[in-house]
């Protein structure tokens, strides 16, 4: 029986460059990058050398403690760079493409679907088990653990977030061979979680098999944690695993010819974008020269996913694996004579401190000023307003702070991971880095609780 | 205004970690980042950020306590000048007024925000905002009376030992501005209490009329007065007391000036409206329980008027509410400000030695916020622990 959930705490903040639903033309650039700190919890072991060919489907790295989880290559050609950063961290392979097109292949002839186990072993031997997230602590799924519930949230609600009724329409086929496919790797619920009036849901065929949801509100309904505290709020002790709708059509897509193809509809957006529209492209593409002739001015940062929980690839330009979203706002390293005290038309605001309160339905174009120094805890209930999951965010941030485990346990940290309270960090009087503090506190309990 | 600009990053370097005016680094800070809005960009976590500041917080805060500074300057002159029996003209008064209660907010300035920069320094920090709203609000609490140096010692008392042992802004217990409060109340009893400070002018006699009382309306209450009268005996009416013509601290006695603020504060959510509204829902019901006995004169106050005497309506407003010494979860705010209503009308007519409860009444409260937040988040938590029982059961 679907049902409807509505969010009432959070937060919609409209942004200027809302992406028509238009295609723009493809863009298949010469390069592609794999980026291991993508994958959070993941420590990467290199598997090729610079210079090295690799087939599209190759792995290029692993997890050292997971070996099992392989990252691949998304198109064939040869390694052409490898960055590390401090201490050698690993932080981006890049390979450069021969448009070759030579890819491993599977023959699914062979595979029978129904068997789960099976083809959960085949998903990652081909390098596709890294769309499979877990709660609690948002990481890669581990398959020895079984989830009670798989979750896949079929809609974004972030800031100038794409719009699935339009880049999963034509993927009917391989959503639902993926669905059925997901529908066998758990005995609980596969819940399928919706927008409200989403016409999306008419391309699921059996769909009684599923647990329909529709969700009605502001930012973050879209997403999954606040998805399963609505349904199942996480116990200790409870594993779920997650997916993003955006990535059933990848998975898909190799169920139905054995080749990994990871191609993508994403969307370009934000103020800084001449006409924002959508483009075929591949994970990890270079936008680079895709950008530049869409750009409105120059000095601008270039976000891989939304304007609160993206990565700035501003230098590196390569799109994240899971991103289906480029956001291009201005830079904000600029002074402001007696920016406290402005009437504030054009201030982005949750609070009703600026003038701009009175201009319903406005869109703004905010830049990446902090706007103000950092503070210690001072106002309260902030956070509070834009957290719609029950859990007292300040008072989790500072049992984290405090590295107190048992009170982070009690104050929810299981249910939560650091894009469930990017909403908090945007409203924080005292510009606190809520989601850095948030993913220590995650990975303090990853050592902790292994 | 570039040229202002240029100079700034021109003297920059020398305040910046190995310059020859480090040790005023903060200092610099507070001044620069005062004219201009830094330039600091997101560099991790979310890229976007509300365009508010503790700065902007602070300012609307001092913006709405206006009303009650100038309304507090008129009276000031005003008491003294029906006090000295002198024609009661608008502008001598509004003269008196500035030259008793500019005094007084200066030196709350100097000694509160010297005291910060030193301690911005020590610690590296940029210097908190917070004191610009309890600067404020410490020569708004005290009577007009008040000698400057006995305020320069609370007001260097309530910052050192209420707020910066503790670790400055955001982490103090008590409200700053109250302990400066508590501190001339208790250190300095036979000044701060009686019925002679709170008229300016009345602690030397400056040709005060013989005989002429300046009782606050507290003081008479706990007295036994059947009604309320001004000096020179006259009767108090309640618009009086709303508009604020009577004896009492500088900036409390006004309710019309303290609602202005209020709505300030309610309109830009800085203010809480749920501890505002429950502080005064917690007033009402102690209020109508006193009256409902009745068995002396300071019970028989009606209820209404306990909520425009005093410093009832100022500490609701601006006290009550500050965050950091407040109840700090929602459901928490509820039970904070009622009681703090409730036990600041218990005090004022219960123990007639403290006549003015709402002082003791939100610092008590102050003490117990934490406990309260603790009570309602092992709600939160028992829910939680709750729930995975019996799912695992």
């Amino acid at each position: 029986m679907s049902k409807t959930f509505r969010i009432r705490k959070g937060l919609d903040i409209s942004l200027k460059g809302i992406p028509e639903n238009i295609f723009d033309s493809d863009n298949f650039p010469n390069l592609y990058s794999l980026k291991p700190i993508d994958f959070i919890g993941v420590t990467p072991k290199l598997l090729l050398k610079e210079g090295e060919k690799v087939k599209k489907g190759e792995a290029v790295f692993f997890d050292k403690y997971r070996p099992e989880v392989k990252f691949v290559s998304p198109v064939s050609g040869t390694v052409k760079e490898v960055k590390r950063g401090e201490k050698r961290k690993l932080l981006e392979i890049i390979i450069e493409s021969d448009s070759s097109n030579q890819a491993v292949e599977f023959n699914m002839k062979d595979y029978d679907l129904d068997n789960s186990e099976k083809t959960i072993a085949l998903l990652h031997q081909a390098g596709l088990w890294s769309f499979f997230k877990k709660r609690p602590y948002g990481i890669i799924a581990n398959p020895e653990e079984k989830p009670l519930d798989i979750f896949i949230t079929m809609f974004d609600s972030a800031p100038l977030a794409p719009d699935f009724n339009f880049i999963l329409k034509d993927k009917k086929e391989a959503i639902n061979l993926a669905l059925r496919t997901i529908r066998t790797f758990t005995d609980g619920n596969v819940y399928l979680n919706f927008r409200k009036d989403s016409e999306l849901v008419n391309i699921i065929e059996d769909q009684n098999q599923y647990e329909i949801n529709y969700f009605v509100g502001p930012h973050p309904a879209g997403l999954p944690g606040v998805q399963i505290n609505q349904i199942s709020p996480i116990n200790k002790g409870d594993v779920y695993w997650t997916l993003n709708g955006v990535d059933l059509p990848i998975i898909g897509d190799f169920l139905l010819h054995g080749v990994y193809n990871p191609e993508r509809i994403v969307a370009l957006a934000g103020s800084e974008v001449s006409e924002p529209k959508y483009f075929k492209t591949i994970l990890g593409a270079d936008i680079s020269s895709y950008i530049e002739s869409r750009l409105k001015t120059q000095h601008v940062r270039v976000i891989s996913g939304n304007a609160l929980t993206g990565s700035n690839i501003t230098e590196s330009n390569f799109l994240g694996f899971y991103d289906s979203l480029i956001t291009v706002i201005p830079e904000g390293d600029t002074y402001e004579m007696f920016g406290w005290a402005l009437p504030g038309f054009n201030k982005l605001s949750m609070s009703s401190t600026f003038l701009s309160k009175l201009i319903p339905g406005k869109k703004f174009a905010p830049n990446t000023n902090i706007h103000g120094g950092k503070r210690a805890f001072v106002m309260t209930g902030q956070y509070e307003k834009v957290c719609p999951i029950d859990i007292y965010p300040q008072l989790l941030i500072k049992a984290i702070l405090a590295e107190d485990i048992d009170k982070m346990e009690q104050m929810g940290i299981y249910e939560v991971i650091e894009e469930d309270i990017a909403l908090c960090e945007f409203a924080c009087t005292s510009k606190i880095d809520i989601q850095e503090i948030m993913r220590n506190g995650l990975d303090l309990m990853i050592r902790e609780m292994s | 205004m570039k040229f202002l600009r240029k100079n700034i990053d021109k003297i920059k370097p020398n305040f910046e970690e190995g310059g020859k005016f480090y040790f005023l680094h903060s200092v610099f800070d507070g001044f620069e980042t005062f004219l201009y809005a830094p330039n600091h960009v997101t560099k991790k976590g979310s890229h976007i950020r509300d365009s508010i500041d503790m700065k902007r917080t602070m300012i609307i805060v001092v913006v709405a306590l206006f009303p009650a500074i100038l309304m507090g300057i008129y009276n000031t002159g005003l008491q003294h000048f029906i006090a000295t029996g002198q024609a009661q003209e608008f502008w001598p008064m509004i003269g008196y007024g500035l030259f008793k209660v500019v005094p007084l907010i200066a030196v709350s300035y100097i000694v509160g925000l010297g005291i910060e920069f030193v301690f911005a320094q020590i610690r590296r920090h940029e210097i908190n905002e917070g004191f610009l709203v309890t600067g404020m609000l410490i020569p708004l609490i005290v009577p007009a009376d008040t000698p400057l140096w006995m305020l320069a010692l609370a007001t260097a008392f309530a910052v050192i030992i209420g707020k910066e042992v503790f670790g400055g802004t955001g982490m103090n217990i008590l409200n700053p501005a109250l302990t400066t409060r508590a501190f001339l109340f208790f250190a300095y009893p036979s000044w701060m209490s009686g019925d002679k400070v709170w008229i300016s002018g009345m602690m030397n006699g400056e040709g005060v009329i013989d005989g002429y009382s300046g009782a606050t309306l507290l003081a008479q209450s706990a007295a036994g007065a059947k009604e309320f009268v001004n000096g020179l005996g006259e009767k108090i009416t309640q618009m009086d007391m709303f508009v604020g013509t009577i004896p009492g601290s500088v900036g409390e006695t006004s309710v019309a000036a303290i609602l202005l603020g209020a709505i300030i504060l309610l309109i830009t959510g800085i203010g809480s409206w749920r501890i505002m509204f429950s502080t005064l829902a917690g007033g009402i019901v102690m209020g109508l329980i006193l009256n409902a006995f009745a068995v002396n004169p300071a019970m028989e106050v009606p209820w209404f008027e306990h909520l425009m005497i005093g410093g009832f309506a100022f500490g609701m407003v601006f006290m009550a509410t500050d965050p950091v010494t407040g109840a700090q979860t929602n459901r928490g705010k509820y039970i904070y400000g009622f009681l703090i209503g409730f036990l600041a009308i218990l005090i004022r007519v219960l123990n007639p030695a403290y006549p003015e409860g709402m002082m003791l009444a939100i610092l008590l409260m102050n003490v117990f916020a934490p406990l309260i937040d603790h009570m309602v988040v092992q709600g939160n938590r028992k829910k939680r622990l709750k729930r995975s029982v019996i799912i695992k059961a």
